[in-house]
């Protein structure tokens, strides 16, 4: 799972019957830290998120299994939303 | 799988109804010196893991399924070991 900024909203009428009821927003990747990272992307929403709000999401084949219906097209899916990502320690080389 | 260290937590109140009740951890990919690989991904803890603890995750849905003892549903990202040691000497036959 991969932190994200919601950055906008996805107005689709006509979408795959599974995605029906569910929102789709844009959502521009960030470091644990909220700086951007990479290209916005699309995400299904399947935590109510807000435009402004620090979420995380799953990418791949869980981001569809994680609908009631798994059988959808779904490729990114929101499901959280950070309310704080704490560093406990530095990364640093085993000795 | 790929092994990676503890950099943190994350607090999320709201969440998919299949991380209820998972610890999130902070984790940072790392190659097997122990140096910093790409960024830091959000992992469910499944092996009791720690601050800087140097640890194993699956990375893929059905892994986590069978961890989580559950269907196939949002998580994929899951810690499943502490790793002790990786040894890379060919010599001693661990190509």
């Amino acid at each position: 799972m991969n932190f994200a900024t919601v950055i906008g909203t996805v107005v689709s009428t006509v979408k795959v019957p599974a995605w029906r009821g569910y929102r789709l927003l844009v959502l521009q990747p960030t470091d644990d830290d909220g700086t951007n990272s990479g290209r916005p992307l699309v995400a299904v929403d399947l935590v109510s998120a807000a435009p402004g709000q620090r979420v995380f999401y799953v990418r791949g084949r869980e981001a569809a299994t994680a609908l009631p219906n798994p059988e959808n097209p779904a490729d990114a899916a929101i499901v959280g939303i950070v309310d704080e990502a704490r560093r406990t320690s530095r990364e640093e080389k085993k000795s | 799988m790929f092994t990676a260290r503890v950099v943190g937590d994350v607090v999320a109140t709201i969440k998919h109804r299949d991380l209820q009740g998972e610890k999130l951890l902070l984790v940072q990919p790392v190659s097997a010196e122990g140096e910093a690989r790409g960024k830091p991904v959000i992992a469910v803890d499944r092996a009791q893991a720690g601050p800087g603890d140097w640890v194993l995750v699956a990375d893929e849905g059905n892994s986590a399924a069978q961890v989580l003892r559950k269907p196939r549903g949002a998580v994929r990202t899951v810690i499943v070991g502490i790793v002790d040691e990786v040894d890379r000497d060919v010599k001693k036959g661990f190509a």
